[in-house]
């Protein structure tokens, strides 16, 4: 239904100068995909908050990994579909995911450091 | 006698004002707002990590999961973390991302035609957009409210560690989710004034794009400072 890739609304001379073939690009999601999505996100958002409330769950070694999975989904699904990372251009993925990874990395290293997290050697 | 007709040059005054594109043929403000992202990430990444750094790291309560007792007074403090009205405030802003997505789409499907009623609401970029502003200032109550009876049970920003951490972040998310409904209320007064139509889809974008980040950062907040103890 929408077929309508923003940047790339360009006027006819920038398009006429144009370089490079939006190749990359295609049509974002129609309503009714954002509808599915949003409904996806609620139910991962109900999960996520009824196993905080199962004690036997959260004593688990499960809980934690659980729910780092189920918040990296729907951060992806929101980024992937709602901020049209996926139909975009490649160079947009590029300078969101490398600054991010930068600073997963650094939260991950920051962890080592101040002990939150173990490497068990032997 | 008449004067012979000047030749006038026809000027377009409605035509949209030049912009840059990179040599990719992308707009250049579009690549700004993802690179503007990108640093934003990093910013909320060092908050985070702030706040998991000192996490279990407090000396006195209150605490976010735990119940503590004031040695000096024998008040016993309740875990101070309000998961029910943090949920909903959270389905709120995952709703606002929904409302956005819909604002967007109308912009760009503005010239086409609408049969249906469904389609007409579906189309009508105005009534999205400020479902998303109230959305986001439904968000923001939630937070003042959360704010409040925190400072009310005891919780300041200089009580403890947790406390100094938790309104750091939480307050940096808040400031961008105003900053976003102050943005959302601009694009409305510009439909108000002369209709967004599918020329301004890059406008409407960029603020989704925006809107949409506030949202994600969000995720990641609920997940590791509300839920995982």
């Amino acid at each position: 239904m929408d077929t309508h890739a923003s940047a790339t609304n360009l006027p006819d001379s920038a398009e006429a100068n144009a370089h490079v073939p939006h190749e990359e690009e295609h049509a974002h999601p129609t309503w009714s995909t954002y509808w599915k999505v949003a409904l996806i996100l609620t139910l991962i958002t109900v999960a996520e908050v009824w196993l905080y409330y199962i004690p036997s769950f959260v004593a688990g070694r499960g809980f934690i990994p659980t729910l780092l999975v189920l918040s990296a989904l729907k951060f992806t699904i929101v980024v992937m579909f709602y901020m049209h990372l996926k139909y975009d251009h490649r160079l947009f993925r590029v300078l969101f995911t490398g600054p991010l990874m930068i600073a997963a990395l650094t939260l991950l290293a920051l962890m080592f450091l101040f002990g939150h997290l173990y490497i068990k050697i032997m | 006698m008449t004067a012979p007709a000047a030749r006038i040059p026809v000027v377009h005054t409605s035509a949209p004002a030049p912009h840059h594109y990179t040599t990719l043929g992308l707009d250049s403000r579009k690549v700004a707002i993802w690179a503007f992202i990108g640093s934003e990430c990093m910013l909320f990444v060092s908050l985070i990590s702030t706040y998991l750094i000192y996490k279990g790291r407090s000396v006195v309560g209150p605490f976010p999961h735990e119940t503590w007792t004031d040695p000096s007074t024998g008040h016993v403090l309740k875990p101070i973390l309000n998961i029910p009205v943090t949920s909903a405030s959270t389905f709120v802003l995952l709703m606002s991302s929904l409302f956005m997505v819909l604002a967007l789409a109308a912009v760009q499907n503005k010239e086409r035609p609408k049969h249906t009623r469904g389609e007409r609401v579906l189309g009508n970029s105005k009534l999205w957009l400020w479902m998303t502003a109230i959305a986001g200032t439904t968000f923001l109550g939630f937070q003042a409210f959360e704010f409040t009876s925190f400072v009310h049970e005891g919780l300041t920003i200089r009580t403890n560690l947790f406390g100094s951490s938790f309104f750091t972040l939480t307050g940096f998310h808040g400031a961008h989710v105003t900053a976003g409904v102050l943005w959302l209320v601009t694009l409305l007064a510009i439909d108000y004034r002369r209709g967004l139509g599918s020329r301004d889809s890059l406008l409407v974008d960029i603020a989704a794009l925006y809107w949409h980040f506030v949202d994600v950062i969000w995720i990641v907040i609920f997940t590791l400072v509300y839920l995982i103890k």
